[in-house]
């Protein structure tokens, strides 16, 4: 009879548990963005701060970056990086954080 | 309860309250809440990766292990070499984190039983895992080099692990008459911060050519190219002409042994008898990455760049300097990128699902004076087992550029570490 129900228990937990984490899941690559652009508030960092920002306006920057049409040091080279799919899914994040 | 998996009596009654709570109340995370993941190593990896699991999942039970209750950071630590930084402005604490929910255990972590799932500790207590990270960066091979141990390590400084080693290489060159030699021993790859012996020279080379300018520095090198190469080069031609000379591998720049007695560094060409003598020898993971049967015999840890989970001890994940990252360079970013991924890798499997490869990012800023800063960036995704280069991105910063281009990447290197330290400590 323990055995039965730690069985349930445990096809339950997972059953219940699988789709759901507190916290989402950072699609690939948005999470090392923070290392350079302060996820909390950093007083008078150069580097702008991300979290928050409007998700299309750091699609046009990231795509600016990647083309060239917008000028950076380490950006221009970062942004060559990712596609336009990786992209929007990275800028709908950063945009969702707080 | 079949012959293949004995639950614990703290899992059986965890799963039996699961039981109840499920049907009772079907709340969804409680396999999260019983899952108990302990990371080895509080360095920008570790720490992170603690962090980053409890953010994702604040369920977890997350506990740090780490012995010393202050990191003392390596970047930037050239800069206290150079008298240009003091060692506290490296330092930082584990409040933060803890207060954070994550449980910081101040003890050395001795053994691993990977089937068992417990971490030994040097109080002779265990921890109970569902998953280890260890993040446990370089041990210096004092083996690889003859005549080098660490009583010679106080006499001719490593400084490849900030804190005191850092200050005694800083005593050193300042108590060093003007006109005398520095010799920095580089080693072979791969090693922690491979453009780190290059930006020593540099930062070095500042403080004799403001303070003692008839001095001069050798690199004594076990390779023919490095990192930000001619970055580097053209910066010491146009910052310190004919201070700095670079000996290549070919060029007899393998250090075979030392003499501490007489401060000699031994190549196959000759000899170098230094004032200063800057030794760093080559270097492996972390000792409890052995002791976890997570290393192989290059002495570094092969890991599924997916998961970062070992290939040789299942349900032990490496980060950092320690793990075999093909293209990724042994860097503060590229352990803090890899802790953040390891961590959504690790809730994922937790979850019962499957995670989604990484793409991670790296940036390293060197600086060849204040002021003048270039740095070498690239974007990583698995390949055949490890990372490599997303072809067309990454790279150095350009060679021809005006020096407020170098200038505003010096900004950048500071504001970089900056807000690394605070995300990973504050």
């Amino acid at each position: 009879m323990r055995t039965f129900c730690v069985a349930i228990g445990i096809a339950t937990a997972v059953a219940w548990s699988s789709p759901l984490l507190a916290a989402s899941i950072p699609p690939p690559g948005a999470a090392a963005c923070s290392g350079c652009h302060a996820a909390g508030a950093v007083a008078a960092s150069p580097i702008s701060r991300l979290y928050g920002r409007d998700a299309g306006d750091i699609m046009t920057a990231m795509t600016g970056f990647r083309d060239g049409s917008l000028p950076g040091t380490v950006m221009t080279r970062i942004a060559k990086g990712f596609s336009d799919d990786e992209l929007r899914a990275i800028a709908a994040w950063l945009a969702a954080q707080k | 309860m079949g012959i293949n998996h004995r639950m614990s009596r703290r899992e059986f009654v965890g799963a039996g309250a699961a039981a109840v709570t499920a049907l009772a109340f079907p709340l969804p995370a409680f396999a999260q809440a019983a899952a108990r993941v302990v990371v080895i190593g509080g360095g920008f990896g570790g720490a992170s990766c603690a962090r980053a699991l409890k953010q994702i999942e604040p369920k977890l039970q997350v506990t740090l292990v780490e012995p010393n209750r202050t990191f003392t950071a390596c970047p930037f630590s050239n800069n206290v070499i150079a008298g240009l930084r003091s060692l506290e402005e490296q330092q930082f604490g584990y409040d933060k984190i803890a207060a954070g929910g994550v449980t910081v255990v101040a003890q050395a972590a001795t053994a691993v039983d990977a089937k068992a799932r417990t971490v030994g500790l040097a109080d002779g207590t265990s921890l109970a895992y569902d998953r280890l990270v260890l993040s446990p960066g370089v041990d210096l091979r004092f083996e690889a080099l003859p005549g080098y141990d660490e009583a010679a390590a106080a006499k001719m400084p490593h400084a490849w692990k900030a804190g005191e080693q850092t200050l005694l290489l800083r005593k050193q060159l300042e108590a060093m008459d003007d006109g005398g030699l520095v010799v920095i021993a580089a080693p072979a790859n791969p090693f922690r911060c491979p453009p780190g012996p290059y930006e020593r020279a540099c930062l070095i080379a500042h403080y004799l050519k403001t303070k003692k300018p008839r001095s001069k520095l050798i690199i004594l090198d076990a390779k023919d190219t490095f990192s930000k190469q001619r970055l580097f080069q053209n910066a010491w031609k146009e910052l310190y002409p004919g201070m700095i000379e670079w000996v290549s591998l070919s060029q007899g720049g393998k250090v075979n042994s030392v003499d501490p007695a007489t401060n000699t560094l031994i190549t196959d060409f000759g000899n170098h008898t230094a004032q200063v003598a800057n030794v760093i020898p080559p270097q492996r993971a972390g000792r409890i990455a052995t002791i976890a049967g997570a290393t192989d015999n290059t002495g570094w840890c092969a890991i599924d760049p997916l998961t970062f989970e070992s290939k040789s001890a299942p349900n032990i994940h490496v980060i950092g300097d320690a793990c075999i990252a093909g293209s990724m360079p042994k860097s503060a970013f590229s352990a803090n990128s890899q802790a953040k991924a390891c961590a959504s890798a690790v809730a994922t499997l937790i979850a019962g699902r499957a995670p989604e490869a990484p793409k991670l990012i790296n940036t390293c800023y060197s600086l060849a004076a204040p002021g003048y800063g270039f740095s070498v960036a690239g974007v990583y995704q698995p390949k055949n087992g490890l990372f490599a280069d997303v072809e067309g991105a990454g790279g150095v910063s350009p060679a021809d550029v005006p020096r407020d281009f170098r200038a505003r990447e010096a900004d950048y290197a500071q504001s970089w570490f900056a807000t690394i330290t605070a995300e990973v400590f504050g």
